[in-house]
C-alpha cells in the first residue's frame, strides 16, 4: 500500500487485490459487450440483452451490498436498513423518469404523471419540481438518502445507539418508510409506485442499446465505488473507523470523535446506496414501496456475509453468488430457493464467518505448505 | 214536580252512565277474569266485549291464557257452533286439530263448517300484542322483558304506559329499567303533549345513551323544529350533555382497544424480552415461532373437529410445547454456537426464520388457514348505547395478563427462574457456583420461545393464520422490548401497552397506517434519549 507515494492517480492507491477485481471487472464488462453485440444472436454463446439487463440488476446489488459492506466491515455498523437509502435513490430517479414520460401517459397531461392524475389531483406537489431535469435528479439521487443518514445516523451516533439497538432502529426506519410510501397521499404512486418509463435523457428504454449503455455505466460506477471505498479504507479515517470497529471506547478515550468518523461514513456510504438505487430503477423500469420492505436489507447484509466482510471485493462476490444462485433456483427449483437462503443464513455464520473470499485466502495460505515440504 | 223528576232522572242517569263509564275503564284496566269465565264469554263476545276479555286475562293472567291470546292473535281461535265451546285449532287434514284451552290436551279433530273463527280487528290486535307483552314482562327472563318492553313501547299508550310504569315499580334488571324509562320518556316526547311534560322528558332523557334518543333530540333541537323554544333549548342541552358522555365512552373505548393491541404486543414481545435480556441474544425467528403456534391451533381444531373452544384451550399448553422444543433446538443446534456475537445471531436467526416460514408454506399450503373461534370467544358485551366490548378482544386481554402473571411467576419463584436471572447478572460467577449456564441457555431460549408460541394461539384468534403471521408482528415486538427495555417484564409490559394505547389514540386524527408511521418515528427518537429503554438494566451486566 504505496498510497502516499504517488497520491496523484488514484488506482495507484490500490493494492493487489483491488487492481485484480478492478481487472476482472472491466473484462466481464467487455466480454459481456462482446457476447451481446459481436455473437449472433443464433448462437448459443449469445448473451441476450435480458441477460445483459439482469446482470445490470445484480451490478446495482452489488454496489449496495458494498455500501453495506463498508459500515458493517469496517466500521461494526450492522444496519438493517440500507435498502431504505437504495430505494430512495431509485425513487428520486424515479421521478425524473417520471417527468419525461410526459404527454405519452394513459392521460396525456404535460405535466402531471398519470397516478396523480387517476387521484384526480390538480397541480404538481412541491417536492415533484425540477424533477423534469436530470441533473437536478441526479443531484437528489445523493442528497435524500444522505440528508436522511445524516439525520437518522446524527441522532443515533451522538446519543450512543449502538449494537443490536441500532439494527433495530435502522429496520423500524425502512419500516416506517415502507409504511409511508405505500399511502397513495405521499405523492410516489401508492403501491403501485412508478412504471411505465419511457426514456432516460431522450434515449428509449426500450432499445437494447439504451440497456447495454446502462449496463456499461453501472459497471463503470461500481467500479468507481470500489476504487473511492477502497480509498476511503486505506486512508487515515479509515484506520480509524476499523479501530471503533473493533474497540470504540478504545478510539473514543485516545481522543478520535467517534461519532463523527461513524456519522460520515455512514453517510457516504447511504449515498452509494442511493446512487445504486438510481442505477436500478432504469434497468429494471419500475419502483415501489416493497423495495423498502426490512427482508431486503437483511438480504444485503447475507450477501456481504457470504462474500466475505470487510474487503469490499467481497461483497460484490456475495451479492452475484447469492443472486446468481437465487436466479438458478428460482427458475429450477422454486420452492426451494427459500431453504437454500436460509441454510446459507446459518451456515456462513456458523462455519464461514469470512465468507466465500476469506475461505479462498485461507485455502491459498494452506496450499503451499505441501510444496514448501515436497521441496 | 214531573219537570224535576225528569231531570233527576237524567242526572240520575247521566251519572249512573259515568259510573258505568269510570266502571267500564275501571274493568278494562284493573279488573281480572278467570279463565273458564273468559272463555264462556268470548262466543258471544263483541269487539269491545273482547278487549275487556283480552285486558281481564292480562291482568290476571291465569295459566293457559297466554296460549289462548297468542292463538287469537294468529287467528286461531274458533267456537264450535253446536255447543258455543271454544278451542285453539291448527290446520289438518280433516279440517281443523282442535286443543282445549283449559286443559292445553288435544280435543280431537273437527269440520272446518262446524266451526266459527274468532273474529279480531286491527285495535284488538294491537291489543293482544300489548297483553301478550304484559305476560313476558312477568317472565323470570331479563331479555325475554326486555323483548317485552320493547313491544309495548312500539304501541305505546295510557293503558300500556301505566303498565310500564307499574313494572318499572318492582322491575330488578337495570337494563330493563332503563329500557322502560328511556320508553316512556320518548313517547313523552310527542308533539301533541304539552311542553311542561315534555321538558321532564327530556330532563330525564338528558343520559341516555340510546341512538334513538340521541337522533330524536337532534331532531327537536333543530332551529328549524316547531317545538317550543324551551323545549328546543333543553333538547339542545341534553344533546350536548349525552355528546359529552358519548365522548367519554368513546375515549374509554379508544382505550380499550389501545389496551387490546397492547395485549397482543406485550404477547408478541415479551418472549422476545426473556431471550434478548437474559442471553443478549435477537431471535428474528420469534415471529415464525408465534406462526407454529398459531397452526398447532388450525391443527387442533382438524384433530378435534367441532369443539373450537376445548381445542383453542388445549393449544395452548399445546403450542408451548411446540415452539418450545423447536426454540430448544434452534437454541442447541445454532444459538450456542454464536454466544458474543449477536449480530450473527440475529442473521443465522433470520435464515431460520426463513425455513420455518416455507416449511409452513409446503406444509399448509400459502393460504390463510381458517381457525373457528369458541362461541365464549365471539359475540359483543353491550355495555351501554355508546359503548360495547368483544368478547375476543376481552379474553386476549385477561390471556396476556395470565400469561404474564404465570412468566412472573417462573421467574421469581422457581429454581429455573432464579437460575436464569443469575445468569443474567453475571454469567461467570453464575457459573461459578454451581449453575449449568448451558442448560439454563437452552431453557431459557425455550421458556421465550414457548410463550411465542402461546402468543401465537392468541393471534389465531385475531388475524389470519398463514405463512406471514409472525414477519407482520416482528417489527412491532422489538419495538417494545426495545422500548421497554431489557431483561425487565415489567417494561416490557408498560412498553407494549402504551405503544397499544399511542397507536389507538392517534388512530382517529392520523388513520392507521400514518399513526404507526407516526409512533416508529417517535420511538427512533425516543431511543436516541434513553438508549436502553424506559427501564434500563442497571449494574455491570448492561455494559457488557
Amino acid at each position: 500500500m504505496n498510497s502516499s507515494a504517488r497520491p496523484v492517480l488514484l488506482f495507484s492507491g490500490l493494492d493487489r487485490r483491488g487492481r485484480i477485481f478492478l481487472s476482472v471487472l472491466a473484462t466481464l464488462a467487455i466480454l459481456v459487450l462482446f457476447l451481446n453485440k459481436v455473437i449472433p444472436a443464433s448462437s448459443s454463446l449469445h448473451l441476450s440483452t435480458y441477460t445483459v439487463g439482469l446482470l445490470g440488476k445484480y451490478m446495482c446489488y452489488a454496489m449496495l451490498a458494498m455500501a453495506v459492506d463498508l459500515i458493517w466491515g469496517y466500521c461494526g455498523i450492522l444496519s438493517l436498513g440500507h435498502s431504505a437509502f437504495f430505494t430512495l435513490g431509485g425513487y428520486a430517479m424515479g421521478m425524473y423518469l417520471m417527468r419525461e414520460i410526459g404527454t405519452r401517459g394513459v392521460y396525456g397531461d404535460p405535466v402531471l404523471p398519470d397516478f396523480m392524475v387517476f387521484l384526480n389531483w390538480k397541480s404538481l406537489p412541491w417536492y415533484w419540481h425540477g424533477f423534469n431535469m436530470f441533473w437536478f435528479a441526479a443531484l437528489m439521487v445523493m442528497i435524500v438518502p444522505g440528508l436522511l443518514a445524516l439525520v437518522f445516523g446524527w441522532l443515533a451516533f451522538r446519543s450512543r445507539v449502538t449494537g443490536v439497538y441500532l439494527s433495530i432502529i435502522t429496520q423500524a426506519l425502512t419500516y416506517a418508510l415502507m409504511l409511508a410510501f405505500f399511502r397513495n397521499d405521499m405523492g410516489f404512486g401508492g403501491n403501485n409506485g412508478f412504471t411505465d418509463f419511457k426514456d432516460i435523457l431522450g434515449f428509449d428504454l426500450t432499445h437494447d442499446a439504451t440497456h447495454l449503455t446502462l449496463f456499461l455505466i453501472t459497471a463503470i460506477a461500481l467500479g468507481l465505488s470500489y476504487v473511492v471505498c477502497s480509498y476511503i479504507v486505506a486512508s487515515r479515517a479509515g484506520r480509524v473507523i476499523k479501530a471503533i470497529r473493533d474497540a470504540e471506547s478504545r478510539a473514543r478515550f485516545i481522543g478520535f470523535r467517534v461519532e463523527s468518523y461513524k456519522l460520515w461514513v455512514f453517510v457516504f456510504s447511504a449515498v452509494l446506496a442511493g446512487i445504486a438505487g438510481s442505477l436500478y430503477v432504469p434497468q429494471v423500469g419500475i419502483i415501489n414501496p416493497s423495495e423498502f420492505q426490512p427482508v431486503n436489507s437483511i438480504e444485503v447484509v447475507i450477501w456481504v456475509a457470504i462474500g466475505g466482510r470487510g474487503t469490499l471485493y467481497g461483497a460484490v462476490v456475495g451479492a452475484l453468488l447469492v443472486n446468481l444462485a437465487q436466479t438458478f433456483f428460482t427458475s429450477a427449483f422454486p420452492e426451494l430457493w427459500l431453504y437454500a437462503l436460509g441454510a446459507m443464513f446459518v451456515l456462513v455464520t456458523l462455519f464461514l464467518p469470512q465468507g466465500v473470499t476469506g475461505l479462498l485466502a485461507q485455502l491459498r495460505r494452506r496450499q503451499p505448505r505441501p510444496v514448501a515440504r515436497a521441496a | 214536580m214531573r219537570i224535576t223528576y225528569v231531570r233527576a232522572a237524567g242526572r240520575a242517569f247521566g251519572f249512573c252512565l259515568a259510573l258505568v263509564c269510570a266502571f267500564g275503564i275501571q274493568l278494562a284496566t284493573a279488573a281480572g277474569m278467570d279463565l273458564p269465565t273468559a272463555l264462556g264469554q268470548l262466543p258471544t263476545a263483541s269487539f269491545e266485549d273482547k278487549s275487556v276479555i283480552i285486558r281481564g286475562l292480562a291482568l290476571s293472567h291465569p295459566k293457559g291464557s297466554r296460549e289462548l291470546l297468542q292463538a287469537m292473535l294468529d287467528g286461531h281461535v274458533a267456537v264450535r257452533e253446536n255447543d258455543k265451546k271454544v278451542f285453539i285449532v291448527s290446520d289438518d287434514p280433516a279440517g281443523y286439530a282442535l286443543t282445549d284451552p283449559l286443559t292445553d290436551k288435544s280435543a280431537g279433530t273437527g269440520s272446518a263448517d262446524d266451526f266459527d273463527t274468532v273474529g279480531m280487528n286491527n285495535h284488538l290486535r294491537k291489543a293482544l300484542r300489548a297483553a301478550l307483552a304484559q305476560f313476558d314482562l312477568s317472565s323470570p327472563d331479563a331479555a325475554v322483558r326486555s323483548a317485552a318492553v320493547t313491544e309495548m313501547l312500539r304501541s305505546i299508550d295510557d293503558t300500556t304506559a301505566p303498565i310500564l310504569q307499574g313494572q318499572l315499580a318492582h322491575e330488578q334488571d337495570s337494563q330493563v329499567r332503563r329500557l322502560i324509562k328511556e320508553g316512556l320518556a320518548l313517547a313523552d316526547l310527542d308533539d301533541s303533549l304539552p311542553a311542561p311534560r315534555r321538558l321532564a322528558a327530556i330532563q330525564a332523557l338528558s343520559g341516555s345513551l340510546n341512538p334513538d334518543v340521541y337522533n330524536r333530540l337532534v331532531s327537536l333541537a333543530d332551529p328549524a323544529s316547531d317545538a317550543d323554544p324551551a323545549v328546543r333549548g333543553a333538547a339542545a342541552k341534553a344533546m350536548t350533555r349525552i355528546e359529552s358522555w358519548r365522548s367519554f365512552y368513546g375515549a374509554i373505548e379508544t382505550l380499550f382497544f389501545g389496551f387490546s393491541l397492547g395485549s397482543v404486543l406485550v404477547l408478541a414481545a415479551i418472549g422476545l424480552a426473556i431471550t434478548f435480556g437474559v442471553m443478549g441474544v435477537i431471535n428474528m425467528a420469534h415471529g415464525e415461532l408465534m406462526m407454529l403456534g398459531a397452526y398447532t391451533v388450525y391443527v387442533m381444531q382438524l384433530i378435534l373437529p367441532g369443539h373450537p373452544g376445548t381445542s383453542t384451550v388445549i393449544a395452548v399448553p399445546a403450542a408451548f410445547l411446540i415452539s418450545g422444543g423447536v426454540g430448544v433446538l434452534i437454541e442447541r443446534g445454532v444459538v450456542r454456537f454464536l454466544y458474543g456475537r449477536p449480530l450473527e445471531t440475529l442473521l443465522a436467526t433470520f435464515g431460520i426464520s426463513l425455513i420455518l416460514q416455507q416449511l409452513a408454506r409446503d406444509v399448509f399450503t400459502a393460504n390463510n388457514r381458517p381457525v373457528e373461534s369458541p362461541t365464549w370467544m365471539s359475540g359483543l358485551w353491550q355495555i351501554n348505547g355508546a359503548l360495547s366490548i368483544t368478547y375476543n378482544r376481552l379474553v386476549i386481554v385477561l390471556f396476556t395478563v395470565v400469561v404474564f402473571g404465570a412468566l412472573q411467576m417462573v421467574l421469581k419463584r422457581t429454581r429455573l427462574g432464579l437460575e436464569v436471572r443469575a445468569v443474567a447478572q453475571n454469567r461467570a460467577m453464575a457459573r461459578a457456583m454451581g449453575i449449568r449456564s448451558q442448560w439454563v441457555d437452552a431453557m431459557t431460549f425455550g421458556l421465550g420461545s414457548g410463550i411465542a408460541g402461546v402468543a401465537g394461539v392468541a393471534l389465531s384468534q385475531l388475524t389470519n393464520v398463514g405463512p406471514n403471521l409472525g414477519q407482520s408482528y416482528i417489527v412491532d415486538s422489538f419495538m417494545v422490548v426495545v422500548f421497554g427495555g431489557v431483561g425487565n417484564l415489567w417494561g416490557t409490559m408498560i412498553g407494549g401497552m402504551s405503544l397499544g394505547i399511542i397507536n389507538k389514540l392517534l388512530e382517529p386524527y392520523a388513520g392507521a397506517v400514518l399513526g404507526k408511521i407516526i409512533v416508529l418515528v417517535a420511538l427512533i427518537l425516543f431511543i436516541q434519549r434513553r438508549p436502553r429503554g424506559i427501564f434500563p438494566q442497571k449494574g455491570r451486566a448492561a455494559e457488557a
